[in-house]
């Protein structure tokens, strides 16, 4: 039915009610109001669907590691596609080490710049240079880090293991792990920032008014009330930290062995899948890797969850 | 009576502040370094031929990343004609439906989606696109980067429709606008800022994305423009040359990088002058 | 809405075009070893320019090479490491290796000064099983009378991917050390006892570059390009021999069999290097799966039949050992022997 739009006002405001109007304007959308909601509602359905193919597969994919070797698999220590074993305990103490060594680091300047960002300094021009530099270190892609490691942050942890006696590689758990904090500070810093931002302040002025200084108040009012922020922020940097791959394979030294020092070569579960995954050959090996693959997706969802929970609670509480 | 001396406590404090100001500055010192390094050593790399040329065979100095850029612009729009139609519908789902039980599911999902490792999407194109098309294609890299980008297209355009108040929405479907369209032509256009928005962030996300690339896009030395066959992307370029024991390849990078750099930096400010100027006020 | 509906069909018609207008085009697709890049990208480059084939190889790794082929999302793969039987069985139909070129792994090292080394057969296994830590141990120096060397610990590089070169290379400390043998053994991803992984030819001679002291093991060509120094091995006549295009090609004077399946490491020729081996081309023996057009096995033949004659030409520049005589033939009697569906594709 062909009606053009001046028609169209003049009857919809005649049969406003609905009616006779409403008839005609709907054979002239393009789209009933059930499909579309159906749509939106498929729309919905969709990512819970990805995530869980996403899960399948890789569960799937690694069914031949899993029977072969069930749980002896987290807790071996020799990964040895020649022999057929693989015991993926070098890569999971790997990642451990560089990403709680690089949270530690990134812990302090993430803390510093909260405070910065959210206490001394809420506007002005300091404010936004270091908002925009800390949003900008985000963005900077894993692989330029490694690149920039490989070249400058490498040579001079050279120097310092040569000056120590210790043997000079320069890539290694010690690069990986200041590169990595580097990366993660800025996930903590914001998150940090937003709740250290948002402490009322009365209950800054109410210490105030009693004396304390604003250190005190900052050690024993801010941070207390923060505590739940900043800890949802530690758990997002580490989400991070452990599934970091490019920068870390370039700089970690690629080593199978169990890591014995900070200063030793590694893999973590993202570099090793990075290094082997194009060519496993063999059913076991392939399936082995995608394995640690489904671990690192249980584990990061894990930790993601958690600090999602955390800031929920925290706007729940307020 | 416990004096801490005043004198202590100020001088703690001074401490205290002049402690955070120098931390905060020193994070902050690695960018500039990073910045410092590429734009020193990549801007004298960069020309026109540089930008136009293929890469040469191995150890021959010259050559250039014209199918790297080719190939990064052809992975970016299929990521996103693939994350936007589905995105921006889920993220009006998510902000009409926002009780409804099954939206937190979704809203759950997406932030698991959000933290998965770069690497296990990559298997995951894998698995499901390049060993059963029997080949790595840049169609497989588009889909694990569209992957990537999707929570944040429907994040942000969650967030954005949330914002605009349902007075507006009411009058429209008061005068008779059917659902559909009251949505997609009067609350849409109106979250439209926030919505570009989303689509440069997420754009410059995976523009830097190396690790999902490795086994779907796989590199390529030639010019690819068939989206079945595999391409080159900046951050392989850039991943391949850097570790690699040629000079001549240290520099092409360099230079990469810094085209890198630059792209994924204006995209940003692009993003937060988009939300200055652009944004419709209630 | 209609507007971003516009955008969206534009976009989408736009790599529609480029599809359609490159697959005209035919390009192939090959993956593996980086041991013959140097070569293999030379000589690709010169025959898309002189066939306007585009052939797409990546670097990879051997391990790589066998496994792309194996899910057949490659045409060829490039390997110095003969495929097993797992291997073998996991492709399920015969794959063919076509010999391209013979090339040699050397060890190379960083130490002040580039010094030319001599290795005898036991140094290089205990050095790369750890056994051995300085450059100034006396053993070392016992091969090397004259010479002094600095009191630097020994840094190993070894690949961290799947490599032919590290099947090479362990297929001869198998040979020539029984304790390697029992601890290690030979493969192309190895349990290594000690060292950095790199990834790739390039990755180990881009680190051995830059940490003093270290020692890996690459190809040829890798440490001539880079200005490294390598060392001259004991071979097993007696003689120390350096890695040379000539030597190369003395190991490459054995029987080869007709599967061309051959290891070349501990040559009994007397002027041979120990460590040189055979790099190849993997392909299916029947071209016609997953519904590959016959255009696509003819240009595949055809390359693989220019590798072998008119590409080799650029082998020797480069310092690869082009194929003898007696090893083209037995590659030309494996590329007319690749059918399409039953059908000879070489007439």
């Amino acid at each position: 039915m062909h009606v053009d739009a001046g028609k169209i006002t003049v009857l919809s405001a005649k049969g406003a009610a609905g009616g006779y109007a409403k008839h005609i304007y709907q054979s002239r959308s393009f789209l009933t109001e059930s499909a579309f909601r159906r749509i939106l509602y498929l729309s919905g359905i969709s990512v819970l669907l990805l995530l869980s193919a996403i899960f399948l597969s890789l569960f799937i994919a690694s069914g031949p590691a899993i029977k072969q070797q069930g749980l002896a698999f987290l807790i071996g220590r020799v990964w040895d596609p020649v022999a057929g074993r693989f015991g993926a305990l070098p890569f999971l103490v790997g990642t451990l080490l560089t990403s709680f060594l690089a949270l530690a680091i990134a812990i302090i300047f993430s803390l510093a710049i909260s405070i910065f960002l959210g206490e001394y300094f809420r506007s002005g021009i300091a404010s936004s240079f270091v908002k925009s530099v800390v949003e900008l270190l985000a963005g900077v892609p894993s692989v330029i880090y490694g690149f920039w490691g490989l070249f400058l942050l490498v040579p001079g942890v050279r120097f310092v293991e040569q000056q120590f006696g210790v043997l000079p590689y320069g890539v290694g758990i010690l690069s990986a792990a200041l590169i990595l904090s580097v990366m993660i500070i800025p996930y903590a810093a914001s998150l940090g920032r937003e709740v250290i931002g948002l402490v009322p302040s009365d209950l800054k002025e109410a210490a105030y008014s009693l004396g304390a200084t604003r250190f005190e108040v900052v050690r024993k009012v801010v941070l207390p009330y923060a505590r739940s922020g900043i800890l949802a922020g530690v758990l997002l940097s580490l989400g991070r930290a452990l599934g970091e791959t490019m920068a870390v394979t370039m700089v970690i030294g690629n080593s199978n062995a169990l890591p014995r020092s900070i200063f030793a070569p590694a893999n973590t579960m993202a570099s090793i899948i990075a290094n082997e995954f194009t060519e496993a050959t063999g059913k076991v090996y392939l399936a082995s890797l995608v394995e640690i693959a489904l671990v690192l997706f249980v584990v990061t969802a894990i930790i993601n969850i958690a600090g999602k929970i955390i800031i929920i609670r925290m706007s729940v509480e307020r | 009576m416990k004096e801490k001396s005043l004198h202590k406590r100020i001088l703690a404090d001074r401490l205290f502040k002049g402690m955070v100001v120098v931390l905060s500055f020193v994070s902050v010192t690695p960018m500039f370094l990073i910045l410092f390094f590429i734009i020193r050593n990549g801007i004298s790399v960069i020309d026109w031929s540089f930008l136009v040329s293929l890469p040469k065979p191995m150890g021959e100095s010259g050559g250039g990343i014209s199918n790297a850029l080719v190939g990064s612009v052809i992975l970016m729009v299929i990521a996103s004609l693939i994350s936007l139609p589905l995105g921006i519908l889920a993220g009006i789902y998510l902000s009409e439906y926002r009780k409804a039980r099954f939206a937190y599911f979704s809203r759950l999902s997406l932030e698991i989606l959000q933290g998965i490792p770069s690497i296990v999407i990559g298997i995951i194109a894998y698995v499901w696109i390049v060993v059963p098309m029997g080949s790595f294609s840049a169609l497989s890299g588009g889909v694990a980067l569209g992957m990537m980008m999707l929570p944040v297209i429907v994040m942000s355009t969650e967030e954005t429709l949330k914002l605009i108040p349902d007075p507006l929405k009411e009058a429209s479907l008061a005068l008779g606008v059917p659902y559909p369209r009251t949505i997609l032509k009067v609350i849409l256009p109106a979250g439209l800022s926030g919505i570009v928005t989303g689509v440069l962030l997420g754009i410059a996300r995976i523009a830097g994305e190396t690790a999902p690339l490795l086994f779907t896009a796989f590199g390529s030395p030639f010019m690819g423009l068939n989206i079945f066959k595999p391409v080159n992307s900046l951050p392989l370029l850039v991943f391949n040359y850097a570790t690699s024991p040629y000079p001549e390849w240290h520099t092409l990078a360099w230079g990469a990088s810094f085209v890198l750099i630059v792209f994924i930096l204006s995209l940003n400010i692009i993003a937060k002058l988009v939300t200055r100027r652009w944004k419709v006020q209630f | 809405m209609g507007k971003a509906i516009k955008l969206f069909s534009i976009l989408l018609l736009l790599c529609a075009a480029g599809t359609a207008q490159a697959a005209g085009q035919q390009e192939l697709t090959g993956a593996g070893a980086t041991f013959p890049y140097p070569l293999y990208s030379k000589m690709f480059d010169v025959y898309s320019k002189e066939y306007g084939v585009a052939v797409n190889y990546q670097a990879i790794g051997s391990g790589g090479g066998i496994r792309q082929l194996i899910n057949k999302t490659v045409d060829f793969g490039g390997s110095d490491a003969v495929m097993g039987e797992e291997e073998v069985k996991a492709a399920g139909a015969p794959v063919l290796h076509i010999p391209t070129c013979a090339g040699s792994v050397v060890i190379t090292y960083n130490l002040p000064g580039n010094p030319e080394i001599r290795l005898t057969p036991d140094l290089v296994a205990d050095i790369f099983l750890g056994k051995i830590t300085k450059w100034s141990d006396p053993r070392i120096l016992a091969s090397n009378a004259g010479m002094r060397l600095p009191d630097m610990a020994i840094t190993v590089v070894h690949r961290s991917d799947g490599s032919g070169t590290t099947n090479i290379f362990s297929d001869y400390l198998s040979k020539v050390s029984k304790e390697w043998k029992e601890k290690v053994g030979m493969g192309t991803s190895l349990n290594w006892p000690c060292g950095l992984g790199a990834k790739g030819n390039p990755g180990v001679a881009g680190l051995v570059r830059q940490t003093p002291g270290s020692a890996g093991y690459v190809e040829l060509i890798y440490a001539l390009q880079n200005k490294m120094a390598y060392a001259a091995m004991r071979n097993r006549k007696g003689a120390f021999v350096r890695p040379t295009l000539a030597s190369t090609s003395s190991a490459m004077n054995v029987t080869l069999p007709s599967d061309m399946r051959v290891s070349l490491t501990d040559t009994e020729a007397p002027d041979g290097y120990p460590l040189a081996g055979l790099t190849w081309i993997l392909v299916y023996k029947e071209q016609g799966r997953q519904g590959e057009t016959e255009a696509k096995a003819r240009e595949l033949v055809r390359l693989l039949w220019w590798m072998t004659h008119e590409g080799q030409k650029y082998a020797e520049p480069i310092q690869y050992a082009p194929l003898s005589k007696k090893a083209a033939e037995k590659a030309e009697v494996q590329i007319k022997s690749i059918t399409y569906n039953g059908r000879y594709v070489m007439k």
